[in-house]
């Protein structure tokens, strides 16, 4: 296996990473007006992920970055083809990051309404983007011959892209609700609990659409690439996608079922499960490409978009010494917090 | 319509907006970390209720401020490939590695611990939770030392070969990417700099206290160390000032004969404090110099050859083919003086500060008093708008490059971003970014008012004690 290939596994790494973890503050977010009756469980619901929040979200930073370190052309090709969805995760992203900080800093129900409300936004929107720019990556884009994409926004906006945003929504709204039902306690524990139970039809429904659509999709991609129609490299057998896709659908309904009997550590993580092999699912369809293009030019692969030997060398390094320290300290963190989030914890308010 | 949204000067507009904005909260994370984890380490070697409430009051601040430096820096991140995607292709082999190694390396611990220390409060042991706060300082100094290295690429290419077959520079030598000369130099420049505005902060917070008599024997101490921190830290950011013009005169002479707007190559070049003339510096009708500073400075010593703008224009037309290779003589000239000003300025108010709070001082009648707090409250700002005036001219200086000699800024742009897009783009973070700063503001003037918390009775490891609640 050459470097480049194992970048494209760290790429892939760090994204599943993310959606991982800050998929449950985006479900947590979305869940914030489902699971509290007052402001009281809101905080409740918000601390829950207060001391994680912001390394969670580290992780696209890091993906990212590293995108770029190890494929300059995938990097500068997809944030510039996919423009306005990254515009829109980025104000959604700035408005609930600075939403947490500035929520509990006046004690005015209406200043904490406000903030409420653009988390809730702040935690759909990259959600349901992210999801529609996944889709779109792995279905191809519309590119010219030096690699720019050509694609509108409505373009992006296809059923398939739609879906995907669809399901990450989803998926993302019943981890965060697992992940109260682990980590809150009190009402908002058994409302998180009950959101689970009343969200798993519409989110097994969509997961199992979309993936099914991808493993199908891709099918006919290969076809297309193999008669050169399009700019795409053939991949990995279909059936290495369907088992992946196969994986995420059983470990959705498993974390649905461990939910219904209360055991909630257990579902958190076969959710987490859920979550990565959806992913892994993506970047399957996706290898060896990195970003396939629609028409007949202009497809990035592994191949044409990395980095240089001597870089992509010295970055492993960096990556295998830093990476096993970050999952370390990262892990004693939840450790640290572990316990619950109660009502009986959150200070009164004094009367302002 | 056409030249409204023309999306080369629009991305360049956003850059420099977002850049700068995310600069106000770089300075004050970086520089309040290391006033918080100095008061925090005072509270632990002596036990004083003093310092514990300095560490909660500055640590209030560093949040709420800490926060919008994370989502702006994300911004930009993703605006190279967003708005800068052929400069993205062209140098990211070698630009894209400092900024990787930032995020795995610095990032993920400064925004790990971070969330330890702020919910960690009566959690972890003492000694843990001090640790957390100069990790996330000395974290947050690792971070910015690589972007700074990423940013020295630009200003002074090292460490790279250039790949014709595939059109971008690809990296040779990391470790010389990590000692570029530049990078060394502007590393402490910034730190020091962040350091003197957190200290200037922590002056104008503890003045707004003291002029009104109040929590006078937390505040005093607070003072002393503001005070003296920014005096020291100036001294620090004066000797890496010079360590780096003197770098920048190796690496780009242009950018620094625009900064004294020295069109002919002297020897023994005088340096003007002040000069009225044509907006670009060509004709000048009257200014106050002194002799041989520039030479000193440039080259250090007093007769040394500082080349002009004229010759040098002319070097690099031969030798990158025809074209303008000026940047703005008025903005180099005027940034480079504002920032040394301005930081000078705020210096000599400290050392004024310690003068009128010695020990061994009279007290001030009311009326002196009075303008001596205000002049501290007042004057908290004017190392952060150095720093930024120095960003505007060091980036601006670097123009028409993007990265020096190998990349023009015109052929830098995404091509296949509309002009309309840049434009929403801008738009959107203009007002988002304006409507927050308001916020932001507010939040930390009302904090700063309110003072030092009360420290309540701490039931250690009591059941609830588990997790600070904050949010």
């Amino acid at each position: 296996m050459d470097i480049a290939q194992i970048w494209f596994i760290l790429v892939a790494f760090f994204f599943v990473g993310y959606f991982i973890l800050d998929g449950f503050d985006f479900g947590v977010g979305m869940a914030l007006p489902l699971v509290s009756r007052d402001n009281t469980d809101r905080r409740v619901t918000i601390n829950t992920i207060g001391p994680v929040w912001d390394l969670n979200e580290t992780w696209v930073i890091v993906a990212g970055a590293v995108l770029f370190a190890a494929f300059p052309e995938w990097y500068a090709s997809l944030f510039s083809g996919f423009y306005l969805p990254l515009l829109l995760i980025l104000l959604a992203l700035i408005i609930r990051g600075v939403s947490f900080e500035y929520r509990h800093q006046r004690k005015h129900p209406e200043w904490a309404a406000r903030f409420d409300w653009m988390i809730i936004i702040g935690s759909y929107a990259p959600a349901f983007l992210w999801g529609v720019a996944f889709a779109n990556i792995v279905r191809g884009v519309a590119m010219d011959e030096h690699h720019n994409v050509t694609a509108n926004l409505f373009e992006l906006l296809n059923p398939y892209g739609l879906l995907g945003g669809l399901t990450l929504v989803l998926l993302c709204l019943v981890h965060g609700a697992i992940f109260l039902s682990l980590k809150a306690d009190g009402e908002v524990r058994s409302r998180a609990r009950s959101l689970v139970l009343k969200a798993a039809t519409p989110t097994v429904l969509a997961a199992a659409t979309f993936l099914i659509w991808t493993v199908w999709m891709r099918i006919g991609l290969d076809d297309a690439a193999a008669a050169g129609d399009i700019s795409r490299a053939v991949g990995v057998p279909v059936t290495w996608v369907a088992v992946s896709a196969a994986v995420a659908a059983l470990a959705l309904l498993v974390a649905v079922l461990l939910t219904y009997r209360g055991l909630e550590g257990t579902a958190f993580t076969a959710m987490a499960v859920t979550i990565g092999a959806a992913i892994i699912t993506l970047f399957l369809a996706l290898y060896p490409n990195v970003l396939p293009s629609s028409t007949a030019v202009g497809g990035l692969t592994i191949e044409n978009a990395s980095s240089s030997e001597y870089t992509l060398e010295v970055m492993l390094w960096v990556a295998l010494i830093m990476t096993p320290l970050v999952i370390g300290y990262q892990g004693w963190t939840y450790w640290v917090f572990r316990k619950r989030v109660s009502r009986s914890q959150i200070p009164a308010e004094a009367a302002h | 319509m056409e030249e409204f949204f023309d999306p080369l000067s629009l991305a360049r507009w956003q850059f420099g907006l977002t850049t700068l904005y995310h600069f106000i909260f770089v300075p004050l994370t970086i520089g309040m970390a290391l006033m918080a984890a100095i008061m925090q380490t005072a509270w632990y070697r002596t036990g004083k209720d003093t310092y514990l409430r300095l560490t909660r009051l500055f640590g209030k601040i560093f949040l709420i401020n800490f926060a919008m430096g994370v989502v702006t820096g994300i911004v930009q991140e993703f605006q190279f490939g967003m708005n800068w995607s052929e400069y993205s292709r062209f140098v990211g082999d070698v630009f894209g590695a400092p900024l990787a190694i930032e995020g795995l390396a610095a990032f993920f611990f400064e925004a790990t611990f971070i969330g330890l220390w702020i919910f960690g409060w009566n959690k972890l042991p003492r000694l843990a939770h001090l640790a957390c706060i100069w990790v996330v300082f000395i974290a947050s100094t690792l971070s910015a030392y690589f972007i700074l290295a990423a940013n020295a690429f630009m200003q002074n290419p090292l460490g790279y070969t250039m790949n014709t077959e595939r059109g971008r520079a690809e990296l040779t030598s990391l470790w010389e990417v990590l000692t570029n000369p530049v990078v060394i130099a502007a590393f402490p420049h910034t730190i020091f700099a962040a350091i003197m505005f957190a200290a200037t902060v922590m002056i104008a917070v503890s003045a707004y206290h003291l002029r009104r008599k109040q929590h006078v024997e937390t505040m005093r101490p607070a003072l002393k160390t503001g005070l003296w921190t920014n005096v020291l830290a100036f001294i620090g950011v004066a000797v890496s000032g010079d360590q780096l013009s003197l770098a920048m005169v190796d690496a780009q002479p242009m950018k620094m004969a625009a900064a004294e707007g020295l069109y002919e190559t002297t020897n023994s070049a005088s340096f003007s404090i002040f000069t009225l003339g044509t907006p670009d510096g060509a004709s000048e009708l009257f200014s106050i110099r002194i002799p041989y500073l520039l030479s000193l400075l440039s080259t250090h010593t007093l007769d040394g050859e500082v080349e002009g703008i004229n010759d040098l224009q002319a070097q690099y037309v031969t030798q990158f083919g025809p074209g303008d290779y000026t940047p703005i003589i008025w903005i180099t000239y005027w940034s480079f003086r504002w920032m040394i000003g301005l930081g000078a300025v705020s210096a000599l108010i400290s050392m004024i500060g310690l003068w009128m709070t010695r020990k061994k001082a009279a007290e001030m009648p009311e009326r002196r008093a009075n303008i001596f707090w205000r002049t501290l409250i007042w004057s908290a700002p004017l190392p952060l708008v150095a720093s930024l005036v120095g960003w505007v001219f060091t980036e601006m200086g670097r123009q028409p490059w993007i990265v020096f000699g190998l990349m023009r800024t015109e052929a830098a742009v995404s091509p296949n971003v509309a002009g309309w897009q840049v434009a929403l783009s801008l738009a959107a973070f203009t007002l988002i970014y304006g409507i927050l700063a308001v916020v932001e503001f507010k939040l930390i003037l009302k904090a700063a008012k309110e003072g030092p918390p009360e420290i309540e009775a701490s039931g250690e490891d009591s059941d609830d004690s588990h997790l600070a609640i904050v949010y």
